[in-house]
């Protein structure tokens, strides 16, 4: 049911574990749901020095969170804002439709914390919401839109 | 170690001697049993009607025409209830039966509801046991039909079934059970039970896929499910089955002959296999109860703080083959309706781990799940961010 290179990332996740002292934290998905994505950067200079994940979830959860630490590593903020949920899914080559919401998570754990990167900055309002809405369903919907 | 087969719940592998039941019946003995103006056609009858005598024995039914052959333990279930709701309309709609069913149980009852009837789903408690006294209770004047499962496939519960089956029959209202997962792990007396219908399926006591029963005792009436040809004593229409009927036969009357030999030996597998896993692994429940009234081939634990199906891929790796109930592993957005039902977080529900051995499980094998389970949920919980709060917290409680 998984790609190859899914199966790779979920075996092997690059960039598992916290960062001490990040100035970059985002958190997006809820336990209810199944699936929880956190996400820590070191951002120097608007570039993203290093990059690190938790996952609580089911192996694509954690293949993608895998995948879209690889993919903002060594980015701008900038660049790493255009990520999509999109482009994660082809480097993985692709996911079993009902699984596509896990790429929405990580492209919404990136987006998530580069704007609390931005809050502490005062580059952002403090009260902007994070992309997730904590909704499982409207993550799902994506499921459905990408069929 | 390859194929540690640790899924006997969902399937189980059939045996040779069951293998060599069903092969004379591919080519030697082909006939239609309904063609009985020549010689293999009659030789197929009277072989299924040995089959049927075969399968009345094993069970203890009280004759023999109270078997019925379908195509699955889902058929029967439809059928079951489908068939009685259906016969019975002029006497009334409502329906009894239980949170933690088999889908082939409550899709049913969800489809009546759209036709009309009324369905009471009964609350079970933490262990999955179903409360004869509220089923007394549920109990209307329009009740028609109660369906409760003789043990649950997820959580392993046994239902008090013969002590259901005795109100069932004080109120007059028919009684089905689905035994699909009871078969061969339990004594099934259907004369003692006192059921008036019960299903199960070939596959789950390494019989063939693609055969079940249903038992339908003599003088309760159903309505068809499958119309046609006048098969089944012209209740259930097709052209029998016949390897797969000798394959269910055959597969039943072995269960049943070494049954209280097979369930010492499981309990005691499952039992270590519980013991070290608890002993290994740190925030662990089991799931269902602990006593008598668990299946002797059932383990389901939650490993707080992980999913299931990382949980299940990891296992894989590793040649363990199980299942899990957590939303991703069964492609729905939420977890095990039986994990909910027991009253579970969905979070906690979304951790679980079934592990069902069989007769043929060897100690060795127990050994190497207790040993390389540990690892992985470890393994697990440190990518875990609900697990490094845990951690922290603990830090703080010390300090």
């Amino acid at each position: 049911m998984y790609s190859e290179k899914v199966m790779d990332h979920f075996a092997h996740p690059r960039n598992v574990g916290e960062i001490e002292n990040a100035n970059a934290v985002g958190e997006v998905g809820n336990a209810k749901c199944g699936d929880i994505m956190k996400i820590y950067m070191d951002i120097e200079d608007n570039v993203i020095k290093d990059v690190k994940f938790k996952t609580f979830g089911c192996g694509a959860a954690i293949a993608t969170s895998s995948m879209a630490t690889e993919m903002v590593k060594g980015k701008t903020v900038d660049e790493a804002l255009k990520l999509t949920n999109k482009a994660v899914m082809e480097a993985l080559d692709g996911l079993p439709p009902e699984k596509i919401h896990c790429s929405v998570l990580a492209e919404e754990a990136i987006a998530s914390a580069i704007k609390d990167y931005k809050q502490r900055n005062g580059e952002l309002a403090a009260d902007e919401p994070t992309g997730c809405t904590g909704c499982c369903s409207s993550c799902h919907l994506h499921d459905e839109e990408n069929q | 170690m390859n194929n540690v087969y640790m899924d006997n719940n969902a399937t189980t592998c059939m045996t040779k001697e069951v293998v060599d039941a069903m092969m004379p019946y591919f080519i030697d003995t082909f006939g239609n049993a309904s063609s009985k103006f020549y010689g293999i056609g009659r030789n197929a009858e009277q072989a299924l009607y040995k089959m049927r005598e075969s399968v009345a024995k094993s069970l203890n039914a009280a004759k023999v025409n109270e078997i019925y052959f379908t195509g699955s333990g889902c058929e029967a279930d439809n059928w079951a209830i489908k068939g009685a709701a259906l016969a019975n309309r002029s006497k009334g709609n409502h329906i009894i039966t239980s949170k933690i069913e088999h889908h082939a149980v409550l899709n049913t009852c969800e489809y009546l509801e759209k036709h009309g009837f009324e369905v009471t789903y009964l609350d079970v408690d933490e262990y999955g046991i179903v409360d004869p006294a509220a089923v007394e209770a549920a109990i209307c004047d329009n009740t028609v039909l109660i369906s409760i499962m003789t043990a649950n496939n997820e959580i392993g519960t046994i239902e008090p079934i013969a002590e259901i089956a005795k109100i069932a029959k004080a109120h007059k209202v028919i009684f089905h059970t689905d035994a699909v997962q009871a078969i061969g792990h339990m004594k099934i007396d259907l004369q003692e039970l006192g059921v008036d219908m019960l299903s199960l399926s070939a596959h789950k006591f390494h019989g063939p896929k693609g055969v079940g029963m249903l038992y339908i005792r003599n003088g309760v009436r159903i309505d068809n499910l499958i119309h046609g040809g006048g098969q089944e004593r012209g209740k259930r229409a097709a052209t029998e089955n016949l390897a797969g009927i000798a394959g269910l036969a055959k597969a039943l009357e072995l269960a049943v002959e070494n049954l209280d030999e097979n369930v010492a030996a499981m309990i005691k597998k499952r039992d270590k296999l519980i013991k070290g896993i608890r002993d290994n692994i740190p925030y662990v429940r089991l799931n269902g109860p602990e006593d008598e009234r668990r299946l002797c081939n059932n383990a389901n634990f939650s490993f707080k703080y992980v999913e299931g199906e990382s949980i299940l891929m990891m296992l894989d790796m590793n040649g363990i083959c199980a299942s899990s109930g957590s939303a991703c592993a069964s492609g729905s957005l939420d977890p095990s309706h039986v994990l909910l039902a027991i009253g579970l977080p969905h979070e906690i529900a979304h951790g679980s781990l079934r592990l069902s051995i069989g007769e043929d499980t060897t100690d060795e094998e127990i050994d190497y799940v207790i040993k390389t389970l540990p690892p992985i949920i470890s393994r697990l919980r440190d990518m875990s961010p609900l697990y490094e709060e845990v951690l922290k917290g603990e830090k703080n409680n010390v300090q």
